[in-house]
């Protein structure tokens, strides 16, 4: 009795365990919150935002929020979903994206995320932000034209693969990921197999020489939207 | 490695005991030393302390007044704020500009003098003003500007550059600094005389609980500006489990416009530390830490000695004020230039050594706060209340004021007005009440608690300001007739911009969104869709962000929307060639003219 909470997502009651967040809840129960910075066996992160749920009408990050016994919590409305559409412009302009010849497009997961949301182009204008790249390293690439600043990488070097690799430096929208070195991947105790690697949901951390290696028809979302895997425990169960 | 920067370094980092969570200290000290805090010295301090280079690259990179690159031996920051802008501070930066031979940004080739632009330094109510290091010089135009300029080139000493003193404490010789009160009301409150022990002595007579029960009548609230309970802040505090218990007082003012902690903590820093020491008491901590704004060090010293006083009158330090087994003392944590450590759980970061991002909520400070311990962090001002409530009682604070709003508020009023200063008048006073007395009756608009606040119209000068109203931290701004409300609020994002921490995607990314759609509109590019996109764009902003930076940061916008909305129409047109307003043609196809020899032959 006392390790369920009741709790209300859309009008479906949901029972989650203390100490878990409306997303692990959600995920259990089959219901999908899209999200981007959040990322299983990853500590919450509360950076990307796309997330936002309204708890009793307030508007908080379902990754980072714990359920709480009797909250109405509402995910799929309109106008959550109109609001997560443009903070998912917002990354596409903010740094440099081009899906056409992008190694990750297909298994993208800002890509997958702007097709789920129907987001053809962004009413945003692109802001083109000066970024560099970092080839320095026999197996890994960093393109910071590609990072959305959610942080995985780092929170995967530290807590999954107890290395310190990366941290971000500068604030605001001077804010990017850098390494611990000097200035060079290279110089870092990075390894390709690093979660901190496999981690990033876009093109900004790459192993190199395995782009394009899947066809296209049987990349990860050319058939169905992002969050599919976790609605079809819904599907399969009701 | 050069030996000596090492082993500086590592006397730095040793001096506070190699304690990684004391990083600000350190890299401040580094900053102050090497006047900058470079790779080489990255590298020893992670080693030091025990932690990753990158880590305190990260600290680094955060703060404004530290840098990797080396700065001038005297670093002249001018303070641009939308105040300072229309007192003639662009003259002044010329007149800087011109008289060292470089531009904002640069550090002179020998080396000794840079130049940087800074936000709100707290001194709107004299402005234009600049920190020479730690020194404010005040009231500046050209002449003053090349005069510090000549000065500097012959002695380098920005002491020395402070030819009149301030009053009251200003004039201390622990302060010596040309910057004035302006003190325009005297309330009965806040800055009422300090008796000295009275309030502590009155607390440590009851117990704890019965301070917090005082507290809650008196129906205190917090006057940083989001106007939390003071009294359940504490109750939860003291509720929650923790081996050490901590008190912050948040003196990282910060707000453009707002300088009344400045004015609290030159004349009554008393009053505050005695609220820290009655909220220890309260709550059960050991410490309190008194996060400094980094432009505010010139009152360090002076603060620093009435710590000192205070310990030999027995206020602080072991059995306060006689009472057996209550230990509590102070301790000042100076920040280093970044407006989001006015945050409560930013400032934490800061004071933990880290990057001054806000932290996720729950949980909120009261249960883990600063080193995960529960903690207690209050307004300068409000510490300042709790002490008056002790003393007098809470039935004397709260027949001051209106029945939300309990006692009085410190405003600080800048900008198109005949009096700026500080006031202290109660809650539940008119607007229109205010401009009077500060001489301010011809305004066409107010912004009413700094940048975050709310841009008013006139026509809503009859409102009242207090909590349930219009809700300030302190700030009141005023602009007169020959102000552009549009310019104004395009200052302030421009303000956001730089400030946002940007650890979440609507506030980094937004709010640089909202101002090239704003500066499209002034240009007069603007078209009538727009002013529907800039009021999604920040109702977005407004729902999705972290923390109250981005929750308040497009209110500009979109209270000058809402109340100005008829100089966002004089901007926007529809154009009768079916073209958007922001596609210049003649423009467009420049280049093309250019390159064929001849003009186009598109009709305009």
């Amino acid at each position: 009795m006392s390790n369920t909470i009741t709790f209300m997502i859309d009008g479906v009651e949901i029972e989650g365990k203390p100490g878990q967040t409306i997303m692990q809840a959600a995920d259990e129960a089959g219901i999908y919150i899209p999200r981007l910075c959040a990322f299983k066996g990853l500590s919450p992160y509360g950076a990307c935002r796309v997330c936002t749920v309204m708890v009793n009408g307030r508007p908080q990050a379902a990754c980072t929020q714990p359920v709480a016994p009797g909250t109405v919590v509402e995910n799929d409305t309109e106008r959550l979903q109109h609001l997560r559409g443009n903070i998912v412009e917002m990354m596409f302009v903010e740094g440099n994206h081009y899906c056409m010849f992008c190694e990750k497009s297909g298994n993208c997961e800002l890509q997958a995320m702007a097709y789920r949301f129907g987001i053809a182009a962004p009413k945003y204008p692109y802001l083109f932000p000066e970024r560099d790249v970092d080839a320095s390293h026999p197996d890994i690439l960093i393109d910071r034209n590609r990072c959305i600043l959610c942080g995985r990488c780092i929170r995967a070097s530290s807590d999954l693969d107890g290395k310190n690799v990366f941290q971000f430096v500068g604030r605001g929208k001077d804010k990017q990921i850098a390494v611990n070195a000097e200035a060079r991947l290279a110089d870092t105790d990075i390894d390709v197999t690093d979660q901190a690697v496999s981690s990033c949901p876009v093109g900004a951390i790459l192993k190199k020489r395995v782009g394009y290696a899947v066809p296209i028809g049987e990349r990860l979302y050319d058939h169905k939207p992002i969050g599919s895997d976790i609605e079809a425990a819904r599907t399969a169960g009701s | 490695m050069s030996g000596t920067l090492e082993n500086t370094v590592k006397d730095i980092c040793r001096s506070h005991s190699n304690d990684r969570t004391r990083m600000m200290d350190i890299v401040r000290e580094v900053q102050a030393r090497f006047k900058c805090v470079s790779s080489e010295a990255m590298d020893v301090i992670a080693a030091a302390v025990g932690t990753h280079r990158v880590e305190v690259e990260s600290v680094v990179s955060f703060y404004t007044y530290l840098s990797e690159k080396p700065k001038g031996k005297v670093v002249i920051r001018l303070c641009n704020d939308i105040i300072d802008k229309m007192h003639g501070v662009e003259r002044v930066a010329q007149a800087f500009s011109d008289a060292l031979g470089i531009k904002f940004g640069e550090t002179t080739p020998d080396g000794t003098i840079s130049l940087e632009y800074t936000p709100c330094i707290g001194l709107c109510d004299q402005a234009p003003a600049a920190l020479i290091n730690d020194v404010p010089v005040t009231d500046l135009h050209r002449s003053i500007a090349r005069q510090i300029v000549a000065d500097l080139k012959k002695h380098m000493d920005p002491k020395r550059l402070v030819h009149r003193l301030g009053d009251g404490n200003n004039a201390h010789e622990l302060v010596q600094s040309m910057v004035v009160n302006n003190i325009r009301t005297e309330g009965p409150m806040v800055l009422s005389p300090v008796n000295r022990g009275e309030a502590i002595k009155q607390a440590l007579a009851i117990s704890p609980v019965e301070v917090i029960r005082a507290v809650k009548t008196a129906r205190l609230r917090g006057r940083g500006g989001a106007g939390f309970p003071t009294g359940m802040k504490w109750e939860f505090t003291r509720a929650a489990t923790g081996e050490e218990k901590y008190v912050i007082c948040n003196a990282d003012e910060g707000e453009p416009g707002t300088f009344k902690d400045r004015v609290i903590l030159t004349e009554r820093p008393d009053r505050v530390f005695a609220g820290m020491t009655i909220a220890g008491y309260a709550i059960g901590a050991k410490t309190g830490i008194v996060y400094l704004r980094g432009e505010y060090a010139y009152l360090r010293p002076y603060l620093e000695h009435v710590l000192e006083r205070r310990r030999n009158d027995g206020l602080l330090g072991q059995n306060v004020g006689g009472k057996e087994g209550f230990n509590f003392d102070i301790v000042i944590q100076m920040g280093a230039g970044a407006y989001i450590c006015g945050e409560e759980t930013a400032l934490i970061s800061s004071c933990e050594g880290l990057r001054g991002d806000p932290k996720n909520r729950p949980p909120f400070p009261a249960q883990k706060g600063y080193l995960d311990c529960p903690t207690v962090v209050n307004n300068v001002e409000t510490l300042c209340c709790v002490t008056k409530i002790l003393e007098r009682g809470p039935g004397a604070f709260n027949e001051y004021g209106s029945q939300g709003s309990a006692g009085t508020k410190l405003l600080s009023i800048s900008g198109d007005c005949k009096l700026p200063g500080v006031y202290e008048l109660p809650f539940g006073i008119k607007l229109s009440e205010v401009l009077k007395q500060a001489g301010a009756e011809d305004a066409i608009a107010v912004q009413v608690g700094g940048a975050s606040g709310a841009m008013v119209a006139p026509n809503e000068f009859e409102r009242t300001i207090c909590f349930d109203d219009l809700a300030t931290g302190g700030a009141i701004m005023v602009f007169g007739p020959e102000r552009n409300v549009l310019e104004v609020a395009d200052y302030f994002l421009d303000f956001f911009i730089e400030e946002s921490c940007g650890y979440c995607t609507p506030c980094r990314v937004g709010n640089v969104l909202l101002k090239e759609r704003l500066d499209r509109i002034l240009a007069g590019h603007g078209e009538p869709a727009d002013l529907d996109y800039l009021q999604d764009l920040g109702e977005t902003i407004k729902t999705t962000s972290r923390c109250g930076l981005g929750q308040t940061s497009p209110n500009p916008v979109l209270t000058t929307l809402k109340n100005f909305r008829s100089a966002y129409e004089a901007l926007v047109k529809e154009r009768d060639d079916g073209l958007q307003p922001s596609f210049d043609l003649s423009e467009a196809v420049g280049d093309a003219e250019q390159i064929a020899g001849h003009k186009s032959v598109h009709a305009d």
